[in-house]
Parts: structure tokens; sequence; C-alpha cells
């Protein structure tokens, strides 16, 4: 990020929020990684890590009562979003004390009183179903919004042509955030997707596209917030790419040999949160002592959630035939 | 004392009725699906006037566009509404599959009941117009292998209003699969009554008494049983005929309770026979009645290949009374 101050930058309350965010993203990450290479615990993991400044732009612009629809690598949006970390931990771990009782685990956390949705473990899924939370929206009449998230593998998928047709035809209040990574699984984009970029693909629904810098954090707040905008004013949906680069591969334990070892370097060189940072202190919107405090105070709020998940039991085994229907049904 | 005429309509307009009921009686009821506005109504008119009567925004007309149809259906059923979606045909529903079986079915169970998916999957489905092999096929199977989901399949105009009414106020998915021969022929026409008339879910009906043999079916093919039961009558043979009504939750005290009397039974559907219902419902009455049982019980089904065009292919396809009659002497032997 570029040293100096900003005219387009929001106000101070609204980038150290979005720096809060990022920071326990990127704690929790830690944290979940260093456990998890120490064998302390198992479990699938889709590290967000380095795409945490997209879900905070976008999240400061939403309010409880909005709709929030993520995937597998989902951590930070569900950070982002405020689901409580403590529920966050134990769903991730299994245990009985999770957001979703164990039941559904880290590709499918859910916690409504959040707003946060539907995690999805299904390429693309989520998209059709953000437009049902913008159509409920819609036919009552209120202004919340949806922002779903997915990659840009997701892009070459049938739902997300049909959901992103289907919401401009509707002017759905829905903002689809392509969060790009440069890599679907194993496959860099350019091998498998016909556009340089996705949000030209927005032309063809007659929706708004735009490409921003995601790891910029003021850019991604400007371009989110004009999306919130629109769709809170009724004036439909928009598709944001937020260009990005994941660190971690795929998932934990990814040998990511498909990755240009040069091209990971630059990219973790430029860890967009330590630049946030930087930016935060030499501009004077916040000074060290500040920082330090969150830094501080998150660290105890993961250092809590871990104990509390780790301490917590699994799942009762009365719940196996439970939340299958209303009624226990064989 | 006032006497009324007795209200005889086909299973389309039962239907139909059925939607205007629930649309009237709950402002969170809507219906989307291709077509589906004025001044078509549907491609089988089942939801004639509803879109003049309750506004394009609640009898909505969608983009030919099955997964984003039934995603948008899942999104609004947590949001709190209950939404109605329409498949035009039942063959086409492998284009929304994946939010039918892993969205719509799982979602309740992957939050921890914190989200609940109320919503209808309304499909036409059946053999026997000539519409060859991708418009004709009984596909419930794979719901009712979808833990999450319930499978409701009428037989007749009156239980499709009670049931889709039921369905739709239901708290979890439902899919709602109308034989679609059965919507405007006056032959399946039946009295249905009138207002905000339910029938529960996992109730089954019994259709014919009988004694000497359990028929267990639904949907078209209860006709079939009906007639098959009146030929075996002419044999001494007294068939018991049940309808299931729905599939998931299958009304199995009912089936047990009427194959311990009869100590015989044929399950009889139009979906293809191999891995069908009936290979279920079968492994169900064999575990838990082996030692009662007269006789190994049987499956009559469509034919395991895709349905033919040519009609006396198509025909052979199907299930015929005289199948259902052979598969009761089956177990007379
Ligand atoms: C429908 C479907 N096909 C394939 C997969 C397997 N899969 C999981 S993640 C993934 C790559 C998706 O890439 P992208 O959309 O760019 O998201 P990213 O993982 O980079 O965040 C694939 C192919 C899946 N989960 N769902
Ligand atoms: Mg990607």
């Amino acid at each position: 990020m570029a040293t100096t101050n900003r005219p387009d930058a929001p106000d101070r309350d609204a980038l150290l929020r979005m720096f809060e965010i990022q920071q326990k993203i990127k704690t929790a990450d830690e944290r979940f990684r260093a456990m998890l290479t120490s064998g302390q615990v198992q479990l699938i993991y889709y590290s967000p890590r380095g795409q945490e400044c997209i879900s905070a732009g976008y999240a400061v612009h939403l309010r409880p009562d909005d709709y929030v629809v993520t995937i597998y690598r989902g951590l930070h949006d569900h950070i982002a979003k405020g689901v409580p970390m403590r529920e966050l931990w134990a769903e991730f771990l299994g245990r009985g004390t999770g957001t979703c009782k164990g039941k559904g685990g880290p590709m499918h956390v859910t916690h409504p009183a959040s707003g946060l949705m539907v995690t999805t473990g299904i390429v693309g899924a989520g998209i059709p179903i953000a437009n049902g939370f913008g159509l409920a929206a819609q036919l009552s009449g209120t202004d919340q919004v949806t922002v779903v998230n997915f990659g840009d593998g997701a892009s070459n998928i049938g739902a997300f042509h049909e959901g992103l047709n289907m919401a401009a035809v509707w002017k759905l209040p829905v903002i689809f955030v392509c969060q790009n990574n440069l890599y679907g699984e194993h496959t860099p984009m350019a091998m498998s997707t016909g556009v340089e970029y996705i949000s030209e693909r927005a032309a063809s629904y007659g929706m708004p596209g735009v490409t921003v810098n995601g790891n910029d954090p003021v850019a991604m707040w400007k371009v989110a917030g004009e999306a919130v905008a629109r769709a809170r004013a009724g004036e439909g949906p928009t598709l944001i790419e937020a260009r990005t680069y994941r660190f971690w591969g795929h998932l934990m334990g990814d040998a990511m040999e498909y990755m240009p070892k040069e091209e990971r370097k630059a990219a973790m060189a430029a860890d967009p949160l330590p630049a946030f940072r930087a930016w935060l202190l030499e501009n004077g919107h916040a000074n060290e002592s500040q920082l330090a405090e969150i830094e501080d105070k998150i660290k105890a709020l993961v250092d809590d959630a871990v104990d509390f998940a780790m301490n917590s039991p699994e799942p009762p085994m009365d719940e196996l035939y439970t939340d299958v229907y209303e009624e226990i049904i064989k | 004392m006032t006497t009324t005429e007795p209200r005889i309509m086909p299973m389309g307009m039962a239907i139909n009725e059925a939607m205007d009921v629930a649309l009237g009686l709950d402002e969170k009821v809507f219906l989307l699906g291709e077509d589906i506005a004025e001044p078509s109504g549907g491609v089988y008119k089942i939801t004639k006037g509803l879109s003049t009567k309750y506004g394009t925004e609640r009898v909505r007309k969608t983009p030919i566009s099955e997964a984003a149809i039934i995603g948008a259906a899942v999104g609004a059923a947590i949001a709190g509404y209950k939404p109605v979606a329409e498949i035009m045909i039942m063959d086409f529903i492998g284009v929304c599959l994946d939010q039918i079986t892993n969205h719509a079915a799982k979602i309740r169970y992957m939050s921890g009941g914190q989200t609940t998916v109320p919503m209808v999957i309304r499909t036409s489905a059946g053999a026997g117009r000539g519409f060859g092999a991708q418009h004709s096929e009984l596909l419930e199977a794979f719901a009712v292998h979808s833990p999450g989901m319930k499978v409701v399949i009428p037989s007749n105009p009156a239980d499709a209003k009670g049931l889709l009414i039921s369905s739709i106020f239901d708290a979890d998915p439902v899919l709602f699969v109308e034989p679609m021969l059965m919507y405007w022929d006056p032959a399946y026409a039946g009295e249905v009554p009138a207002g905000d008339y339910r029938v529960p879910l996992g109730k089954a009906n019994t259709v014919v008494e009988g004694k000497d043999v359990s028929l267990i079916s639904y949907g078209r093919q209860v006709h079939t049983c009906k007639q098959a039961a009146e030929a075996l009558a002419a044999e001494g043979i007294s068939a018991e005929v049940i309808d299931l009504r729905s599939i998931v939750p299958c009304d199995e005290a009912a089936v047990m309770a009427s194959v311990t009397k009869t100590k015989r039974a044929v399950v009889v559907h139009e979906a293809v026979t191999r891995c069908g219902f009936g290979a279920e419902l079968s492994s169900r009455i064999h575990e838990e009645l082996f030692g009662t049982l007269a006789a190994p019980v049987q499956r009559v089904g469509g034919k395991n290949i895709p349905i033919p065009y040519a009609s006396n292919l198509e025909k052979a396809f199907l299930p015929q009374v005289g199948d259902v009659v052979a598969a009761v002497k089956r177990t007379n032997k």
C-alpha cells in the first residue's frame, strides 16, 4: 500500500474496524495452522490468509441484519461478519458447543444471529441461494443486502451464470464478491477462464462489474461501499472481482508445486496486513500503542476461544437424528 | 338446510386451488417457475389465474435456470418465506440436483437446526404421453435417498389439494410429484373439499379393504392397483389397496398392520423397478415381518429401461393391471 495518505480513505473508525477484523483473521488463522502443524488438532483447513482485506472491506459496510454467504474457504468471512470466536472455533473442532452443534463443521458454518447464513462446500452453489436472500429482502421491502463470496474458479460453473442473470433480471440487492486468488485448486485462472478479468462477465448479465485490488483496504472499502449503497437503494446487484492471493495453497498440506515459488514469495512479501498497519501509523490514523492494544485484545480473544473449544465436549450422541427434519423421521 | 353441488374437479384444478388457498392464507407463500404467470398460467395451466389474483411478485416467472430457481427458493425459505418452486418436468431435476440434495435437504442438519428450508418443489411426471425418455420419468427415489427431503406423490384430486397445502406449510423441504396424466383427465376427477383442506403427510389411506394380499402404491399406480383388486376379486382373491400418499415420511405402521393381516404384499410404482422405492419398502417388510409372511414380497414397477417413444413400447414400460395380478399370483404359489 502507498505510504501517502489518501483522500478517498474512510474515517478512522472504519479504518480501525477493518484493521481489527483483519488482525482477528490473521491471528485465528495462524493459530489453526500452528495447531494443525503440531498435531494438536486434525481437520481439513482451507486457509484464507492473504485474502482477509476483502472480507474486512465489505463487512464494515454491513449491518448485523445483512446477509453473508460464503464457501469452504470462509474463516475470514465468518469472522468479518461477526460470528462469535468461541462458537466458531468449537464448530471447526467439531464440538457440541459450536455454532452448528458440531454437525456442520468448517465448510458449513452458519450463524444467522450474525447474518452468516450459509457456508457451502459446493463450488458456486451459494450464488443462487444468495439470490433467495435478496429476493426475501426485496419482497419484504427491507433494505437488507446480501454479500455472496466465491472464488475465481466458481465463475466458470453454471450456478454463477444462472445466478447473476437472475439477480440482474430481478434487480436483487446482492453483491457478488469474487475473491480472485488466481487459482482454483491446482489450476491457474488463465488455464480455466476465457476472460482476463472476471468482472467483464458482468456486462453480459447487465450489471456493473468492477475489478479491484483486494489487498488494498481503502480501494476494497470504496468499491464495496458503492455496491452496498446501490443494493440498499434498490438499484440492483454488482459483481466485484477482488484480486488477491492465497498464501497457503488450496488447503493445508498442499505441496503447492503448481504455484511458482517467486510468485508466492512476492505475494507474501507484500502481505496486505502489515502494510496496512504501517500505513495507519505513518498517516497518523493510529499510534503504536493503540494498534498493539487491539492486537493484544485479539490474542486474548483467540486464546480464550481455543481454550473454550478444546475443553468443550463432542456433540452428545442423541443429536445424531435431530435436525434432519422438524420431527424425528428415521 | 342447504345442499351444495359436490365439487368434482380434475387434479390440475385441485392443485391450483391448493396454491390459491395457501397464497391467500399467508403472505410469505410465493410461487416461482418457468412460464407460471399469466397469460399462459404454466405449460399445464396449473397456475392459471394466480398471477392475476396475487401479482407477478408472488407468482413470478423465472429465466430457464433450474439451479437458480431452486437456489432462490432455498435462500428465501431460510429467510422466512414459504416458496413453492415449479420444475416443469421431473426429468429436468438433474439440472438442480445440487441445490436439492446438498442444500435444501442438508441445511437444517448442517446448521444444527439454526436455519430451516420450508419450501416445496412441485414437479410433473409420468409416462404414457409419448414424450419419450427425457420428459416422462418418475425420479422420486433420489429424494428418498436424501435425508432432509420429504416426498409426496398424490393419487387423486382431494389428496393433491390437501397434501399440497400441508406441504407448503410444512417446516421442511418437500418434493411434490404430480402425476401429469392425471392433471386434466376427467377419468381421474374427484370431489375436492373447499377452503383450507389439509391431508397430513405420513398418513396412508386404505383405498380398498381386503384380507388376502396388500397392494401398496402411490400416485397414479394406485389406480392400477384398484383395477387389479377388482380383477382379483372376480377370482375370489381379496386384495387390500394402500395408498401411501407420501413416501417420506412413510406410514410404515399402516403397511405393517396391513401385511400382518394379509401375509402377502406387492409394492407397485411407476418408477423403474431397480433401486426404486419398492426395493426399500419390500426390504423393510421383510425385516419386520419375515416370519409372518406367506410368500416373499413382490415388486411391480417400470421396466429397467429408458422410457421408449413408440406407444406399444411405452405401454410395455409401464406397470399394467396384468403385471400386478401376476405378481399377486406369485405370492400365492
Ligand atoms: C461443484 C464442485 N466441483 C468441484 C469441487 C472441488 N473443489 C473444491 S474447491 C475447488 C476450487 C475452487 O476454486 P475457486 O472457486 O477459485 O475458490 P478458492 O478455493 O480458490 O477460494 C474445487 C475444484 C467442489 N467442491 N464443488
Ligand atoms: Mg481461487
